[in-house]
């Protein structure tokens, strides 16, 4: 049996950590909203010299700056080509009553680049376009999110009511979760900050996929906690938890491996466009499976051994002794009903690699 | 061992995926796959049954570009730009009242919509929104002799009742024996119905001046006796089935459009992810699930070779469901049917991991088929059941505000689980059963259960090792 318990400060440092450094990429960077959600230019383009394939127009508008661009044929050697909204120099036609007045501008410098490259070619219909997707559709799927996690929450709880406190097994899940789906958006913040990679569509779809994952992961893990300790009720709970890891160990890495299998070989073969949903895929699904074994088993260890409470009795000082080297006795800390305050190193235990991962973080 | 419900069952399985590889099977198999490995041709046709091609989306497949310009009368008032906002709405509506979920409608500078629907050409698309639908309501002169507009007074103005002073949320419902379609009046329609109706209702019952006509697009859609005042709702009784009902609500939604619109462009366009790249990646999707039956099979040996063949089972199942419901597949649905498919191994997994602890502590084949079975189950149904939740909750919101995509990946989701159910729970049980008490049945290596260790349930260090 291998000692996941024992070890679980490590696992709650290191998650932690890699949790903060994820809010800290959000907060700084924040996420870039792709084309989808925002508005845009829209012009057709038909060449008239020679064939184009659809991806070499794809990296030719990748060089130009526009690896947003979505683009679509539309009939012969015309493509329809969305962008992010250029920059126009002269005020293009907006009542709408006639053809749309000639535009100068970025645009312009798209066409004689295009033209450089693939020949004689030419461009109709340039019209500003609203956006594809709501931008209200991210707050509405965080929406949805919260209240799947609070009925699955619910459900965890009520699978789990034979054991004691069944609550901390949809707790637990849920921060597992929540872990995982930070992991992501902070990736795709640094990503977008790092690359300029934008928030689609599929982003959104793999992140609801990685959800999904991460919760049939976690339920599998403590499933097996269930049996082991309706077996044997007087189990030690880590022993529980421990002998459950182990046990779903193997069927943990082997699921996973399926998926990623699957993803990594679209990911090498398959094509260019689904890239950041195939990637968001990989890394929530490592994600969705450590969490189970690294978060929500040792939260239900951390809590079954009021390890946080602990924490607080042995490090909790009142107000004014702050600097003071002497440590009081929880019981004195109480009875001067000073507000507590967690100072440096203390607030950790002391083998505790939580400091050494922020300031990794930091660096 | 093997008993008669096995059998039959077995049989089912084989038949239902024989229908369903027939359902499931491309018309166009050369595209998808490699051109000399399947023989020449359109694939398979059985009969006349002309199998209609897997819908899929405008990111995967394209579809129709329709670029409409509102074309409002001369003395049209209003907000053309909020009208255009209701038309969108509309044209949103039709759309998906006509089964193509997953449509893209976007507002253009200009005064324009443009409009890509998935998988329909461009004179199905065109029927289905350029044409400008003019609902129109209509009554019978005084004498009885010809059909005129209705009309009503309002501030000393004459309008006639039509589709805009209709909202575009009618419904079917029931009325004893026959069906009625109700309807809700909008703006100044409350005050123009209360007039015709209470017109019409001079006339005794049974004369033709108490009739009210609706058109669409000049053609009559219904007509209807009036009972009594109409105001801001109303209900047009005795169609004789529910489908006449829906269909007169579809067409009344339909014509409840503000402002008409003029197709000013359009053509066929390609998938918005680029053909190549969809192409690619569904090269890449069979070379992922080749490399996921051959891990099953390295790692899990025969159970691993039941459940690859479980998985073909299930793949073409679940294809089949979303062919024939019909759900329009996009990038998201097809992300929802990987993750199934990692819960359908994943259930494979787990009884197998239980098989295997049960062969192991030395129980037969059939005891430790039934042990693993049952003891994996808790953990099965869990799991799904919390994925089930999850997929309700999000087509509800998917549903209340109108995002096609999030709700697109919960129905597709949701199926794919239910059926993975199914196939672990089903499919790959009858499979193990059909080989006990067959020869290989009693062959541990073929299970990957040698009795390693005397007196040791698990070898967690050989099976982490192993799986890695």
């Amino acid at each position: 049996m291998l000692d996941f318990a024992g070890k679980r400060w490590w696992y709650l440092s290191f998650s932690l950590a890699i949790f903060l450094v994820a809010v800290i990429c959000l907060a700084l960077f924040q996420l870039k909203a792709g084309i989808e959600f925002t508005s845009g230019s829209s012009f057709t383009i038909e060449f008239t010299e020679r064939p184009v394939e659809q991806s070499d127009l794809r990296s030719a508008m990748s060089d130009l700056g526009h690896g947003e661009a979505r683009i679509q044929g539309a009939g012969e050697n015309t493509f329809i080509i969305r962008t992010r909204e250029l920059q126009v120099a002269s005020t293009p036609d907006t009542t709408g009553a006639g053809p749309t007045a000639p535009v100068q501008g970025e645009i312009d410098g798209i066409e004689a680049s295009l033209r450089e490259r693939f020949g004689e070619l030419t461009r109709r219909d340039f019209s500003t376009v609203s956006s594809t997707v709501s931008s209200e559709i991210a707050r509405n799927a965080t929406l949805a999110v919260v209240a799947a996690s609070v009925f699955i929450l619910l459900y965890i709880w009520w699978a789990f009511r034979h054991l004691p406190r069944p609550y901390r097994y949809g707790t637990a899940a849920i921060i597992a979760v929540l872990h995982d789906a930070f992991i992501i958006l902070g990736l795709f913040a640094l990503l977008g900050e790092i690359r300029g990679t934008e928030v689609d569509t599929g982003f959104i779809t793999a992140l609801l996929t990685v959800i999904g994952f991460s919760v049939h992961d976690t339920i599998v893990v403590f499933d097996r906690i269930r049996e082991n300790i309706s077996n044997d009720p007087y189990i030690p709970f880590e022993e529980a938890v421990n002998a459950s890891m182990t046990e779903t160990l193997a069927r943990s890495i082997n699921t996973s491996l399926v998926v990623v299998l699957t993803v990594v070989a679209m990911l090498l073969i398959g094509g260019v466009t689904i890239r950041n949903f195939l990637i968001v895929l990989l890394v929530g699904v490592a994600a969705g499976t450590y969490s189970s074994i690294g978060i929500a088993s040792q939260l239900l260890v951390a809590w079954e051994r009021n390890d946080i409470g602990r924490w607080f009795q042995a490090h909790a000082r009142p107000v004014g002794h702050a600097g003071g080297r002497a440590r009081l006795t929880p019981a004195l800390a109480n009875e001067k009903r000073g507000l507590a305050v967690f100072r440096g190193p203390l607030f950790f235990p002391r083998n505790s690699p939580i400091l050494a991962g922020v300031k990794v973080a930091l660096w | 061992m093997r008993s008669t419900t096995t059998v039959l069952i077995f049989l089912g399985v084989l038949f239902l995926t024989g229908f369903a590889l027939i359902a499931v099977w491309p018309s166009d198999p050369d595209r998808y796959l490699p051109g000399d490995f399947w023989p020449e041709g359109r694939g398979i046709k059985v009969g006349d049954w002309e199998r209609e091609t897997m819908r899929l989306g405008l990111d995967l497949r394209g579809g129709s570009y329709l670029v409409l310009q509102a074309d409002p009368p001369a003395d049209y008032q209003g907000d053309l730009g909020q009208a255009l906002d209701v038309a969108k709405e509309v044209v949103e509506r039709r759309v998906n009242a006509f089964g193509v979920s997953e449509a893209e409608i976007t507002k253009t500078s200009g005064n324009r919509l443009t409009v890509e629907v998935p998988g329909l050409d461009i004179n199905e698309a065109t029927d289905l929104i350029g044409k400008t639908a003019r609902l129109e309501f209509r009554v019978p002169n005084p004498d009885g002799t010809d059909v005129i507009p209705a009309t009503g007074v309002v501030d000393g103005q004459t309008y006639t009742m039509s589709g805009q002073y209709l909202k575009n949320n009618t419904f079917p419902s029931q009325q004893g024996t026959t069906y009625a379609v109700n309807f809700e009046t909008t703006g100044i329609g409350s005050k123009l119905m209360e007039q015709i109706t209470g017109n019409a209702l001079r006339y005794p019952e049974g004369d033709t001046r108490r009739y009210l006509l609706i058109y669409l697009d000049d053609e009559l859609i219904s007509q209807a006796q009036v009972q009594s005042v109409i105001s801001d709702q109303g209900q047009i009784t005795g169609q004789e089935s529910f489908t006449a009902a829906k269909n007169l609500s579809k067409q009344l939604n339909a014509g409840a459009l503000p402002v008409p619109l003029k197709t000013i462009q359009s053509s066929e366009v390609s998938a918005t992810l680029g053909e190549d790249s969809v192409l690619d990646s569904v090269h890449a999707g069979i070379v992922g699930l080749i490399a996921v039956a051959l891990f099953m099979i390295l790692y899990y040996r025969l159970p691993g070779a039941l459940a690859a063949a479980a998985l073909v089972v299930y793949t073409s199942l679940t294809l089949m469901v979303f062919k024939l419901w019909p759900v329009t597949l996009t990038l998201s649905g097809i992300a929802a049917f990987v993750l199934s498919v990692g819960m359908a191994v994943d259930a494979n997994i787990l009884i197998f991991e239980r098989m295997k602890e049960e062969l192991r502590r030395g129980r037969t084949l059939n005891s430790a088929i039934d042990l693993g079975f049952r003891r994996a189950w808790t953990s099965i149904r869990d799991s799904n059941i919390s994925t089930l939740i999850t997929c309700l909750i999000l087509y509800y919101f998917g549903n209340q505000f109108g995002a096609s995509l999030v709700k697109g990946f919960a129905l597709t989701l949701a199926i794919g689980v239910l059926i993975s159910m199914f196939s672990a729970i089903t499919v790959t049980r009858t499979f193990l059963k059909m080989i006990v008490g067959t020869r290989i049945a009693r062959n541990h290596w073929l299970f990957n259960a040698e009795e390693r260790r005397s007196g040791r349930v698990v070898a967690p260090k050989a099976e982490a090792a192993g799986g890695k």
